[in-house]
C-alpha cells in the first residue's frame, strides 16, 4: 500500500516538475517565436517591397524612354519625311543601333487608319488599322502604349504611338516593342527559384504570363484587381494559398500610369526562408529542452519523493523512539517513585522483627505483655506487607495500562486473517503461504491488534527477507500444556548468529537506512512478553529462519484489587 | 555526663517505623522522643533539649531542610542526623552545608542507626 502512495507521489511531483518547468519554456517560446516571426516577416517583406519598386521603376523607366525615343523622333521629322519608307528604315536602324533591337518595326499611319510607311521584319505595309482599337485610342491622345495583343502579325507585341500633327492634320507614328526584350526585364525580377513576376491589365489579361505551374487562380486575381491602389506607388502585399496548397505572398503595384498592373509572387516558404530555418532550429531547441525538463523532471520527481519517504520514515522513526523512551522514562519515573514508597514498610517490617529479636534476647521473653507485644509487632509486619503488595500493583496495573482492550481470540481466525492480508504481497514477492492449525485450539484472551502488529511485523520481515526470489512461509499453531505456540518459519536467507542475539533489541536492523526501523521485533518482544508469553528466534544459514511464539492461555487477573487486606488462603497468588 | 541516657528526639512522618524504632532504642537505654511531624519537633524541641536528632528529610508537613534550618537555630548543640531516600544525596548534602552532622540512605537498620548515633554522641562528648 506504501508502494501505491509512493507511486502517486512520485507521479505527481514528476507532473508538477514538467509543469513548472516546461509551461513557462512555452510560454515564453511562443511569445519570442511569434515577436522574431513578426520582426523577420515585415523585414522580409520590406526587401521584397524594395525589391518590386525597384523593378517598377525600371519597367515604368524602360518605358517612358522607349516613348520619349518615339516621340522625339515624332517631333523631330514631318510626316513627309518619315512617310519615305527609306527613311524611316533609318530612322529604325538608328533606333536598334542605339538601344538593340527592342524596337522590332516602325509604321507611319495617317489620320484614317491606313498605314503610309512601314519599316521593319513583317509584311504589313498598307495595313488598314481604322478598326484596331490601339489606333483609336492613339487617335485620341497624344501618346498611347498599348496592352499586348496578336495584332495583324498574330505575334503578341505591343505599340508605343504617338500622334503628331502635320498641315493640321493628325498622324500617328507607331513603335513595336519586342516582348521577349520586355519580358526578360520583368524575368529580371526572379531572383529565386519559386518568385516569378507577371503583368495584368485592368481587365485582368495577361500581359507578360507567370510560368503555368505557379499561375495563381482567377478568383485571387480578381481580388488583386479588385481591390484598387489609390496611391499608384502604393505596393500592396497579400498572402494566399493556391490551388495546389502552397502559401505564397503576392506583391502587386502599378504600373504605366496604372492601367497595368506588376505582380510578383513567390512561396512564402522560400520568401520567409531564413525565419523559418530559425523557426525550426528554435522549435528544436525548445523540444529538447522540453525533453530534458521532462528526464529532470522524472529523476527530480523520484528523487524528491524518495528524499521525502525517506524524512518522514526518519520522523517516524524518530517519533517512535520518542514514544518508548517517552513510556520507558514514565515507568522509570513510577518504578522509583514506587521503591521510594516501598521502603517505608519494608523498613518498619524489618524493624518489627528486629524488635521481636530484641524481646527474645531477653530470659524472660515469654511474659503475657511480651506475647502481646510479639502479638502487635506480627500483625504490623502482616500489615506493612500488605501496604507493599498494594504498591506493587500499582506499578503493574500501570504497566498494563499501555495496552490495548483484550478480547477472546481465535487463533487460527488470527492467523488466516493476517495471512489474507499479506497474500498479494507474499504473491508479488513470489513467496508461498502456508498454514497450519492443529485441531481444536483454544481462544486466548489479548489485545486482537497487538496480536496482529506482532504476527504481520514477522510476515512482512520474511517476506523482505526472501525478497526477490521467493520462497515459502509457513505458519503454525499448536496447542501445549497451558500455551499457545505460534511457529513462523521462513525459506530465507536465514539470520548469522552474531545477530541472533541481538534482533530483539529496539533499533537493530540490517536493513539499508530508510528501509527498517529496527523496532519492529523489539515491538513484537514487548507485546508479547507483556501478555507473559516468550518469543524466540532460531535460524540456519542457507536454509531459513523461524521464530516462535509461546502465549498463556490463563492470562493472570490482578487489575486493581487494592481494597484485599486479607492474604492467607487466597491462592492462586504468584 | 558520661552515664546519662542520650537524649534522642525521632523525626518522621511514618508513625509505625518512629514507633517500633522508638521501642528499640528505649530499649538499648537511650531516652526518645517521638514526632511525627516537622511541626510537632519544633514543638517539642521548645520544651526540651535532646542530644541527637534523627530526622527524615521528606516529610509531608514540612521539607526537611527547612525543619533543619529552624533545629539549628533553636538548639544549635543538637547532632542532627539526617535521613534520605536513595537517589536524594544531593538533599543529603545541601543538608550537610545547613549543619546537619551526617545523614544515612534510606532503607536504613537498627543497627545502623544506633551505631551512627553513639559515634555522633561520642565525638560530641570529646569535642565539649
Amino acid at each position: 500500500m506504501a508502494d501505491a502512495v509512493h507511486g502517486s507521489q512520485t507521479r505527481y511531483w514528476i507532473l508538477l516538475i514538467i509543469g513548472a518547468t516546461v509551461t513557462p519554456l512555452l510560454l515564453v517560446s511562443i511569445i519570442v517565436l511569434y515577436q522574431f516571426r513578426e520582426a523577420h516577416q515585415k523585414r522580409a517583406t520590406t526587401h521584397l517591397e524594395e525589391l518590386v519598386q525597384k523593378h517598377k521603376q525600371n519597367i515604368d523607366g524602360f518605358l517612358d524612354a522607349k516613348l520619349g525615343n518615339i516621340r522625339m523622333l515624332a517631333s523631330s521629322f514631318s510626316f513627309e519625311e518619315l512617310r519615305q519608307e527609306e527613311f524611316l528604315r533609318e530612322r529604325l536602324r538608328d533606333l536598334q543601333r542605339v538601344h538593340e533591337p527592342v524596337f522590332v518595326d516602325l509604321g507611319v499611319i495617317d489620320e484614317s487608319g491606313t498605314q503610309a510607311a512601314y519599316a521593319g521584319p513583317f509584311l504589313l505595309g498598307h495595313a488598314d488599322y481604322s478598326d484596331a482599337s490601339w489606333f483609336q485610342n492613339a487617335m485620341q491622345r497624344e501618346y498611347f502604349i498599348s496592352d499586348v495583343f496578336p495584332g495583324l502579325r498574330g505575334f503578341p507585341h505591343f505599340i508605343i504611338a504617338v500622334r503628331s500633327t502635320w498641315n493640321g492634320e493628325p498622324w500617328i507614328l507607331r513603335a513595336t516593342i519586342d516582348l521577349v526584350a520586355f519580358n526578360d526585364l520583368v524575368e529580371d525580377l526572379r531572383n529565386s527559384h519559386t518568385g516569378s513576376a507577371f503583368i495584368l491589365n485592368r481587365a485582368g489579361e495577361f500581359q507578360i504570363k507567370p510560368p503555368v505551374d505557379l499561375m495563381p487562380d482567377r478568383e485571387f486575381l480578381d481580388e488583386l484587381l479588385g481591390a484598387d491602389a489609390g496611391d499608384r506607388r502604393e505596393i500592396r502585399v497579400t498572402q494566399r494559398t493556391d490551388q495546389a496548397g502552397r502559401r505564397n505572398i503576392y506583391l502587386a503595384t502599378a504600373l504605366k500610369g496604372g492601367s497595368w498592373r506588376l505582380v510578383y509572387q513567390q512561396e512564402a516558404n522560400e520568401a520567409f526562408a531564413e525565419f523559418h530555418s530559425a523557426r525550426n532550429v528554435s522549435l528544436l531547441a525548445v523540444f529538447l529542452a522540453g525533453l530534458a525538463s521532462v528526464a529532470v523532471a522524472f529523476l527530480l520527481g523520484r528523487k524528491t519523493v524518495s528524499a521525502i519517504s525517506e524524512a518522514e520514515q526518519r520522523t517516524q522513526m524518530i517519533s517512535q523512539q520518542m514514544v518508548e523512551t517517552g513510556k520507558l522514562a514514565s515507568v522509570g519515573e513510577l518504578a522509583a517513585g514506587i521503591a521510594h514508597e516501598i521502603n517505608n514498610p519494608v523498613a518498619i517490617m524489618v524493624e518489627e522483627a528486629g524488635w521481636i529479636g530484641d524481646i527474645l534476647e531477653d530470659d524472660d521473653w515469654g511474659t503475657p505483655e511480651n506475647l502481646q507485644e510479639f502479638q502487635r509487632a506480627l500483625q504490623q509486619i502482616k500489615t506493612q506487607g500488605t501496604r507493599c503488595k498494594q504498591i506493587t500493583h500499582k506499578l503493574l496495573s500501570f504497566a498494563r495500562k499501555t495496552d490495548e482492550r483484550t478480547q477472546e481470540v481465535d487463533p487460527r481466525a488470527l492467523v488466516e486473517e493476517t495471512v489474507a492480508v499479506s497474500a498479494q504481497r507474499a504473491k508479488y514477492a513470489n513467496v508461498e503461504m502456508s498454514t497450519v492449525f492443529e485441531p481444536d485450539l483454544p481462544t486466548i484472551r489479548a489485545s486482537l491488534s497487538e496480536l496482529q502488529q506482532v504476527l504481520l511485523n514477522l510476515i512482512n520481515n520474511a517476506l523482505d527477507a526472501m525478497w526477490p526470489n521467493g520462497g515459502t512461509l509457513e505458519i503454525a499453531v499448536k496447542h501445549l500444556d497451558d500455551d499457545l505456540w505460534i511457529h513462523v518459519s521462513d525459506s530465507g536467507p536465514g539470520i548469522p548468529e552474531a545477530n541472533l542475539e541481538r534482533i530483539f533489541d529496539p533499533f537493530f536492523t540490517t536493513k539499508p537506512v530508510g528501509k527498517g526501523t529496527g523496532l519492529g521485533l523489539s515491538i513484537c518482544y514487548g507485546i508479547v512478553t507483556r501478555m507473559g508469553g516468550e518469543i524466540d528466534a532460531s535460524s540456519e544459514i542457507g536454509s531459513g529462519t523461524e521464530f516462535r511464539i509461546r502465549l498463556p492461555i490463563e492470562r493472570e487477573e490482578t487489575e486493581a484489587d487494592g481494597q484485599e487486606t486479607a492474604v492467607a488462603g487466597s491462592g492462586g497468588e504468584a | 555526663m558520661e552515664g546519662d541516657p542520650i537524649k534522642l528526639l525521632l523525626v518522621d512522618d511514618e508513625r509505625a517505623f518512629v514507633d517500633v524504632l522508638c521501642n528499640r532504642f528505649t530499649r538499648k537505654g537511650l531516652a526518645v522522643t517521638k514526632a511525627y511531624s516537622g511541626t510537632e519537633a519544633i514543638r517539642t524541641l521548645r520544651k526540651q533539649d535532646f542530644d541527637v536528632c534523627i530526622l527524615d528529610l521528606k516529610m509531608e508537613d514540612m521539607d526537611g531542610i527547612e525543619v533543619l534550618k529552624i533545629f539549628k537555630k533553636m538548639l544549635p548543640s543538637m547532632a542532627v542526623i539526617m535521613l534520605t531516600g536513595h537517589g536524594s544525596e544531593r538533599a543529603a548534602r545541601a543538608g550537610i552545608e545547613e549543619g546537619a552532622h551526617d545523614y544515612l540512605t534510606k532503607p536504613c537498620g537498627f543497627e545502623e542507626l544506633l551505631a551512627k548515633i553513639q559515634e555522633t554522641v561520642s565525638r560530641e562528648e570529646r569535642s565539649a
